[in-house]
């Protein structure tokens, strides 16, 4: 079920096409993954979903209903640069961040008290920003951002100033809200955690959307034929009983056992490939190489760069 | 609305709470009144050094005697010890050396020498020594010629000194005293006030924005607010910081002033009253006369045919207009900017009019009539400091009305523009802004 929508979106800033045609739909109780490089125009949607820019056409909906200025307070946001007052008590500055999206003091008190004390930080209370680390602001950043119970959480890179441990703290903590009904909207350049954590992806390049779709979906649609074989038998022999029908990428010899990628060219299938081979080998493993979402990101953006290499001077802001 | 409430309740309560508000705020009152006590103290005190003064009388008009003053007293000397003392008073145990030469009378030039540059005091105490002496000795003389036994007394009585008794023809045609130099103070001090507390709270204001800016905390408020609430908490979150430290130092400054009523014994209250008096006495006759007793009553009748409700209402209204034009102006700059450095440079520009309305207050405090003071009160951004300056020797309607009516325009003009700058220069960062790039992006849609 859809709870975020955005439609035909565009943007554009003095001479910077911010946002083309951009549309992308967010299903209810999952993690989308807004993806792009640098100066692409995930930030100015993410700016466009927080109501602090308006878009130049396009809408904006939430819940079936087109967004406005009130519906803020059932968005979460993590912007990528951090900060929080840095004199002001670490309590009362959550209380007032709380209160600001439209929490009353009282609940956003119990609440914070029930968040700080899970993240054991109920020590903080009354320090101030400056006296902590800078992975322990993220911290209490963090808890500022999800302490009103929002619909929609967005997140731009929500990793980044933490360790490993408290990096996976934070992995957890966001599958849980998931879990407990919100909906992510997930913006960063870590593309292991997107593989971790993405139901669903937009890869914004030079203001357009150039791929969205299921996570599995983008990357069993960017696998180009490629498979990995472990076999036991001579090279040799394979190489020529391949050689006529299929490429051979790689090969790797380790204690007699080979192991070979290959590409299918054109019209083979499976069993042809494991036909060919039976007769010359042993065959141990077999399996189709999944581009990692890295893999996907750079072949999407290339190409799209290709077929537009006019565009280029744009994206750089 | 009820998020610029908490905005407002949040931003008077940090500045409020702030150690450096808290000590500026009870200190000043006790600073002016330490200076001002020490003022007295220094005045009643003073000259308790005891001075010898050599006179070398070559006129011999003197006959040996100026008498004492004060801690000053004087010996004559022969020629022979002044022309000694002349080249070397090192350790003489005189003061300074006083030669009266001889053609005093007609030429009116004595000397005075000394080591170290003698205090003014002293100086114009000799003076009059000199003076009343010989004037005294002139007048015997015609005295003498003329044989008119009370001519002293009559020539006394002929000493005229007129006092402009001024009177203000309201519309009604009934007459009101007045007193230019009581319109002069209170318009030289209100324009101050809105000048002091305008700038010192617009400036106020900036930082704030500043600091949300550069902490980086603005993207997570506006998120959540929008630009021009979380604008119009700050302002009006200021304002009542401001009003509030006026009513703190009021109210500080009534316990001051009674316990320092307290503190000194009436014989040192009038001992001082008495050096103070003096004092202006010598500085400045015509003030003096304002201590007269039936003066007094004067200078209070005085104050109240000044326009009060007139005066209050204008002053409350430039303050605070005054204060929303400029805040907001400065708001926009400290959103614009990105450091202190360029905040520096943006901040000029913007407050000109307001150091050149101080600069011109003067004049138009003694010129309410004048181009400068026309001009300058009717122009929307040094207005509210030099309109101030003008009423309270009253002012035509019109002038007054066109006055307001411009400063609301523009101050309505002003925020709208300050909003859009505010807006867009939030979460610009890395930029370096002038005021060509402001302009450009007033001329942005949103």
């Amino acid at each position: 079920m859809e709870i975020f929508s955005a439609r035909n979106v565009n943007k554009v800033f003095a001479d910077t096409k911010a946002l083309t045609g951009v549309s992308i739909s967010v299903n209810k109780q999952s993690i989308f993954g807004l993806l792009g490089p640098n100066g692409a125009g995930k930030t100015t949607l993410i700016r466009i979903i927080n109501q602090i820019t308006a878009p130049d056409s396009g809408e904006v909906f939430l819940e079936g209903r087109q967004m406005t200025r009130a519906d803020i307070e059932h968005i979460g946001y993590l912007p990528e640069e951090r900060g929080l007052y840095k004199k002001m008590k670490i309590g009362e500055q959550a209380i007032y961040l709380a209160q600001l999206k439209g929490m009353s003091r009282h609940d956003a008190v119990k609440n914070l008290k029930k968040w700080f004390e899970k993240f054991e930080i109920m020590s903080w209370w009354n320090k101030n920003i400056e006296e902590l680390s800078k992975g322990m602001q993220q911290k209490v950043q963090f808890i500022t951002t999800i302490v009103h119970q929002p619909k929609l959480l967005i997140f731009d890179e929500p990793f980044s100033g933490f360790d490993p441990i408290n990096a996976n703290l934070l992995k957890q903590e966001i599958l849980q809200l998931r879990e407990d009904g919100a909906t992510i909207i997930f913006s960063t350049h870590n593309m292991e955690s997107v593989e971790e954590l993405c139901d669903h992806i937009a890869l914004i390049n030079k203001s357009v959307k150039i791929v969205d779709g299921q996570t599995d979906e983008i990357r069993e649609r960017y696998k180009s034929n490629v498979f990995e074989i472990k076999y036991k038998g001579s090279f040799n022999v394979v190489n020529q009983v391949l050689n006529n029908q299929f490429k051979i990428l790689g090969h790797v010899e380790n204690n007699r056992i080979n192991q070979i990628t290959v590409e299918y060219s054109h019209g083979k299938s499976n069993n042809d490939l494991i036909q060919a081979l039976i007769p010359v080998s042993e065959i141990l493993s077999f399996e189709e190489k999944i581009p990692s979402m890295n893999d996907v990101f750079i072949r999407a953006v290339e190409e799209a760069n290709k077929q537009a290499p006019l565009n280029l001077p744009e994206g750089e802001k | 609305m009820n998020k610029t409430v908490l905005i407002l309740k949040n931003e008077y309560l940090k500045r409020v709470k702030k150690k450096s508000f808290i000590i500026l705020t009870l200190l000043v009152p006790f600073l002016f009144a330490g200076v001002f006590a020490l003022v007295i103290f220094l005045s009643i005190n003073n000259d308790k050094k005891e001075r010898t003064i050599a006179v070398f009388d070559e006129s011999s008009l003197f006959l040996n005697e100026l008498g004492e003053e004060g801690m000053t007293k004087y010996k004559f000397i022969p020629k022979e010890e002044y022309e000694q003392l002349k080249s070397n008073m090192k350790g003489s145990g005189f003061y300074a050396l006083l030669y009266i030469p001889n053609d005093i009378y007609t030429n009116n030039i004595a000397q005075l020498i000394s080591e170290k540059q003698v205090p003014f005091e002293l100086n114009e105490q000799i003076e009059r020594k000199l003076s009343r002496y010989i004037e005294n000795d002139k007048r015997q003389k015609i005295i003498n010629e003329t044989g008119i036994p009370d001519l002293e007394e009559r020539l006394s009585n002929t000493k005229t000194s007129i006092r402009l008794s001024t009177l203000k023809v309201s519309v009604t045609g009934e007459t009101q005293k007045s007193s230019s130099a009581i319109a002069f103070v209170a318009s030289y001090a209100m324009g101050f006030i809105i000048y002091f507390f305008v700038f010192m709270y617009g400036a106020t204001v900036m930082r704030s924005v500043m600091e949300e800016k550069k902490s980086r905390i603005i993207e997570v408020i506006i998120s959540s607010v929008k630009p021009y609430e979380l604008m119009a908490g700050k302002i009006i979150g200021t304002a009542l910081v401001g009003l509030t430290q006026v009513a703190i130092w009021i109210v500080l400054g009534m316990v001051v002033l009674m316990v320092a009523q307290g503190f000194f014994t009436p014989e040192s209250a009038q001992q001082m009253g008495q050096s103070i008096m003096e004092s202006q006495q010598q500085m400045n006759p015509a003030m003096a006369q304002v201590a007269e007793p039936n003066k007094v009553l004067e200078v209070m009748e005085m104050i109240g045919n000044l326009n009060i409700p007139l005066i209050l209402f204008t002053f409350i209204f430039y303050f605070l207009v005054g204060y929303l034009l400029y805040s907001s102006l400065l708001g926009a700059v400290g959103a614009a900017v990105d450091n202190e450095e360029d905040s520096q440079q943006m901040v000029f520009p913007v407050t000109i009019p307001l150091i050149l309305s101080i600069m011109v207050l003067f004049p138009i405090a003694r010129n309410p009539e004048g181009p400068v003071a026309f001009w300058f009160s009717i122009i929307p951004l040094t207005s509210p400091v030099a309109m101030m300056a003008r009423i309270p020797y009253g002012i035509p309607t019109w002038e007054l009305l066109l006055s307001m009516f411009l400063l609301v325009l523009t101050t309505i003009g002003a925020i709208a523009a300050a909003a859009k700058i505010y807006r867009i220069g939030l979460l610009m960062y890395g930029k370096k802004i002038n005021l060509k790039e402001l302009f450009k992006w007033l001329r942005y849609k949103n």
